[in-house]
């Protein structure tokens, strides 16, 4: 029997504001607990809250970049539940009327290319956090609150049950990843919470129209737990078909990462436990169409696009554009070399991906915050065609632009780094080594043809790598063949 | 004539020639409060030390003649759901007994700019739940005309302090009448102003939707000059509107070709007949004034009360969540865990009316009702505001009558829950539909006062201001009481 799994997620993302969706206080992380707190973010008696613009502008954002439906009326509700860590007894949501509907993300699976639709994007505000002194709420001594996080401004995206795999769903969270992270709305970081989700999945036999009982799956924290946890509840309900006993009612699960297991929480709470209803504090953010042109107006172009037109417009291989095109700051930085360097874009890809990333985690910074202009790789690569400088030289020259952000030219000039391609000076240096290595042209003469590089590498050597190889090699074969004769 | 009986022009001109310093002026207020508050209870604290910091202040800004405003060294009472930095704010209840506010309200923070002196919190009904100033935690507030009787509510501290001339100036809010019907019951002035102009930044909230923090005072002017001094956008509140503030000018005398509308359900109901007649007295002034009477309907007014309730006490329901005894406030001693941490200190922290008034709206809110009852209530809620629409395009103001009886014995209607909710029948309109609504005293019936209510287009609080002036100085200063 063949089954088919059915993923839908629900994601939420951190928006990268400098302050809160309902008051002032900063988003800084980390801080001292309750330092970043004010009485609309503690829900103190009397105290309301003002919408912050920016993260109305960046729900907006994420809707225009997922392809959804903006609304005209952007309204909020309350979602009531009692909880330590919420202040208010209940959180600003927006339940009835969310910012975007409609949506879809397009992706190449394996199986081939296709639309993951998007439901609804939703803003709303963060609860504290509670750090209990034991395993849980109920059973520790005491649990300490923080609400530096109050009301730090989300949106939730929920896509329609489209994801086929375990493999699907992780795969499509690294490309809203990548857009998120292109278009601003959020840093997009895991381990900070920043980037969160929760996944509705059953399992039916395949052929079967009807969706079976699901359960939603939360506390994923990687990219590889989403793929290993939904791989483990897949195979879970799957044995329960086999044994007739399918889920009976939907359930939430969490995932253990240590024991690799999803583990029962309880069961599905009902929509009327929350009792949804239009925030009185908060009249409807008029959503018109300026608005959303002045938006739509400076968004980049995202990654699939840019994916596709590196592919298209500059030969790159697959695996170099998807790489490249993952993340803004990089592809700025590609898309400027390119614009100094008129040379083949694989070779600036090669640097980029190469020298460049190896250098950037080996220093542990992020790619904004590299020393090296774009100009600068441009101008380097410029001189490497024209043969000024060996390619080995080059990655001594692409090391000292890294660390001091000098130009290229400058650093040749000043370490004496020109490739010396004067053939008198090499015939020279040719037969000096010669001279030294009688035993090597023995070997050589002898079929032994490794002897040879040997001697090309003492050739280099005497020159401190400056020699053109390709000269070297001419003159060294030209003698070799002489004392041959 | 002693200050306690002085109009705020008469206080003011006292200060600004120094015949009295603000500083003489608080302690002469302070101590007719010792005098009278024992009996009446309108204040549930009295900040003494800070109201004569802040008359020393105001002293020295009327020494330097600077910065000196209409409220400069004037006491005033803030009724005790509007946050005070630092002095306990308790809304009346158990739950915030002892609660201190680390902010001032928006409204507080204009009054202490404009050099006002506030000298104390006033009673109200817990959580401002109520009309009769009965279910406070710190006990009941008496009317005083008659101490036997209730001075209304839930801003009944506040009406109370202002008649009896403990303060010639207090703040109160309305949700549904919380400043007419107890400044109706104590015979003076008070201003339920257009939703949105006053802001809520700090008013502890019943319902959202419906809350207004309002002035009351003894005169129209009075009450206009501090209706002046505490409106305006705040940026703090989104549901203020960004208006230029008004100019307070002398309220022009003119009332000739106004038309005022007498909606023929605010009649209908058992109309106390002494009041009905004070009414008609004063249709009578107005249409010698020049004012044209034009008898408007109100259909949807009908349903008014029932729509009221569901919405506020579904707000309320929400607005009350958060006192769960985890960050202030009361917190039960009787708790093993978190559940019965929120349990017990709800049980024990909340009095009977709130808690009902939680359960119900915590229903109307469930799926099974939200629709039927909330949804319906936001629709009829609707039509009332096309009402009014409809009948303001044939008048300029309304004049209702602001209560039905006039001030009942205390404990005398405690049980009796329909005819408390239903008292409120004349007010909850204005609140409902955002429209500014005043009451000025118009006679008394038996020794107890008698409130008369205008109604105007939302912002036309001006309008409500000129009708409620001309019909003072024609009927001349109601009194009563024990001054
Ligand atoms: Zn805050």
């Amino acid at each position: 029997m063949k089954y088919e799994t059915i993923i839908g997620l629900e994601v939420h993302v951190e928006l990268k504001t400098d302050s809160k969706l309902c008051c002032g206080c900063s988003t800084k992380f980390p801080a001292e607990p309750n330092t970043l707190t004010c009485p609309v973010c503690l829900g103190l008696p009397g105290a309301l809250p003002v919408l912050n613009k920016k993260a109305i502008d960046l729900g907006i954002t994420a809707g225009l970049a997922l392809n959804c439906k903006i609304s005209r009326e952007c309204k909020f509700d309350r979602k009531q539940y009692f909880y330590p860590d919420l202040p208010k007894g209940y959180q600003i949501t927006q339940f009835y009327a969310p910012i975007c509907r409609t949506g879809w993300l397009k992706k190449e699976f394996p199986t081939g290319r296709r639309r993951i639709r998007i439901t609804r994007i939703h803003l709303e505000e963060e609860a504290g956090r509670s750090y209990h002194s034991g395993a849980g709420i109920i059973d520790s001594d005491y649990s300490l609150l923080d609400y530096n996080r109050s009301s730090i401004p989300l949106i939730e995206i929920v896509t329609a049950p489209d994801l086929r795999s375990p493999r699907e769903a992780k795969e499509f969270m690294e490309e809203l990843k990548i857009i998120l992270e292109y278009t601003g709305v959020s840093d997009c970081k895991m381990e900070e919470g920043s980037l969160r989700c929760d996944a509705n999945i059953s399992v039916r036999r395949q052929g079967d129209r009807e969706l079976g009982k699901r359960a939603e799956v939360k506390n994923m924290n990687s990219f590889r737990a989403v793929e290993a946890a939904l791989e483990y509840e897949a195979k879970r309900q799957i044995e329960l078909l086999e044994q007739n006993t399918p889920l009976e009612s939907e359930e939430t699960r969490a995932w253990d990462e240590g024991n690799r297991e999803t583990v029962f929480m309880r069961f599905k709470e009902k929509a009327y436990e929350y009792r949804y209803f239009p925030d009185p504090d908060l009249l409807p953010v008029i959503i018109n169409d300026d608005w959303i042109k002045g938006i739509r107006n400076k968004l980049p172009e995202l990654p699939n696009s840019k994916r596709e037109r590196y592919i298209q417009e500059f030969r790159l291989p697959k695996d170099d554009a998807a790489l490249i095109s993952s993340s803004k700051p990089m592809a700025e930085f590609f898309e400027a070399v390119l614009k100094d360097y008129s040379g083949e874009p694989k070779n600036v890809s090669n640097w980029i991906i190469g020298d460049l990333v190896r250098l950037i985690n080996q220093e542990k910074i992020e790619f904004h915050q590299i020393k090296l202009k774009p100009e600068a790789l441009g101008q380097m690569l410029k001189i490497l065609d024209q043969g000024v400088i060996s390619s080995k030289i080059a990655k001594t020259v692409f090391e000292e632009m890294f660390y001091t952000g000098n130009k290229p030219e400058i650093i040749i000039k000043e370490q004496g780094l020109e490739q010396i391609s004067d053939v008198q000076l090499i015939q020279e240096i040719v037969v000096k080594v010669m001279a030294d290595h009688p035993q090597s042209i023995q070997d050589y003469l002898s079929g032994k043809k490794k002897a040879k590089s040997f001697l090309v590498g003492q050739v280099m050597k005497e020159t401190k790598g400056k020699a053109n190889p390709g000269i070297v090699n001419v003159l060294l074969e030209k003698e070799l063949e002489k004392i041959k004769e | 004539m002693e200050i306690v009986e002085m109009s705020l022009g008469q206080l003011r001109k006292l200060l600004d020639n120094k015949e009295i310093s603000a500083l003489e002026m608080t302690k002469g207020f302070l101590g007719h409060i010792a005098q009278l508050d024992p009996e009446i209870n309108a204040f549930i604290t009295i900040t003494e030390e800070e109201a004569l910091f802040a008359a020393r202040e105001a002293d020295a800004r009327i020494a330097k003649k600077e910065g000196i405003t209409p409220l400069t060294g004037i006491p005033i009472a803030i009724k005790d759901n509007i946050c005070t930095k630092g002095v306990k704010t308790t809304c009346g209840s158990k739950m915030l007994a002892n609660f201190i506010p680390s902010y001032d309200a928006t409204v507080v923070t204009k009054l202490k700019q404009a050099g006002a002196v506030l000298i104390g919190k006033t009673n109200l009904d817990e959580f401002a739940m109520g009309s009769s100033t009965e279910s406070s935690y710190f006990g009941l507030t008496r009317n005083p005309w008659d101490l036997k009787r209730i001075p209304g509510g839930s801003s009944g501290g506040s009406a109370a302090a202002v008649a009896a001339g403990m303060v010639p100036l207090a703040l109160g809010s309305d949700t549904g009448g919380s400043i007419r019907q107890p400044a109706a019951f104590c015979g003076i002035f008070g201003l339920k102003p257009t939703y949105g102009r006053v802001s809520r930044y700090g008013l502890v909230p019943y319902a959202s939707s419906l809350d207004q923090v309002g002035p009351m005072a003894r005169t129209a002017k009075d009450l206009a000059v501090l209706y002046h001094n505490i409106s305006g956008y705040d940026p703090l509140d989104s549901t203020t509107v960004p208006l230029l503030p008004e100019k307070v000018n002398d309220l022009p005398q003119g009332l000739k070709g106004l038309r005022f509308g007498i909606p023929c359900e605010s009649y209908d109901k058992k109309i106390d007949p002494g009041i009905k007649e004070k009414l008609l007295l004063v249709a009578d002034l107005l249409e010698k004034a020049g004012c044209i009477p034009v008898e408007v309907s109100l259909p949807s007014l009908e349903y008014a009360a029932a729509i009221y309730y569901l919405i506020a006490f579904a707000e309320a329901s929400s607005n009350l969540a958060r006192y769960d005894g985890v960050r202030y406030g009361y917190r039960s001693e009787e708790q093993t865990d978190m559940i019965s941490m929120f349990r017990q200190t709800r049980e024990e922290g909340f009095g009977r009316e709130v808690k009902r008034r939680i359960l119900l709206g915590t229903c109307f809110l469930t799926p099974e009702y939200y629709e039927d009852y909330y949804l319906k209530a936001e629709k009829g809620r609707a039509r009332m505001k096309k009402d009014f629409a409809r009948a303001f395009l044939e008048c300029e103001f309304m004049l209702t009558p602001t209560t039905t009886v006039v001030p009942n014995i205390i404990r005398e209607k405690t049980d009796d829950l329909l005819s408390k909710y239903l008292s409120e029948v004349c007010t909850v309109a204005a609140n409902l539909t955002g429209i500014p609504a005043l009451t000025f005293p118009c006679g008394c019936i038996n020794g107890l006062p008698v409130g008369a209510q205008l109604m105007a287009r939302a912002g036309k609080e001006e309008t409500l201001f000129r009708v409620a002036s001309f019909i003072e100085g024609e009927l001349g200063v109601v009194k009563g009481g024990i001054r």
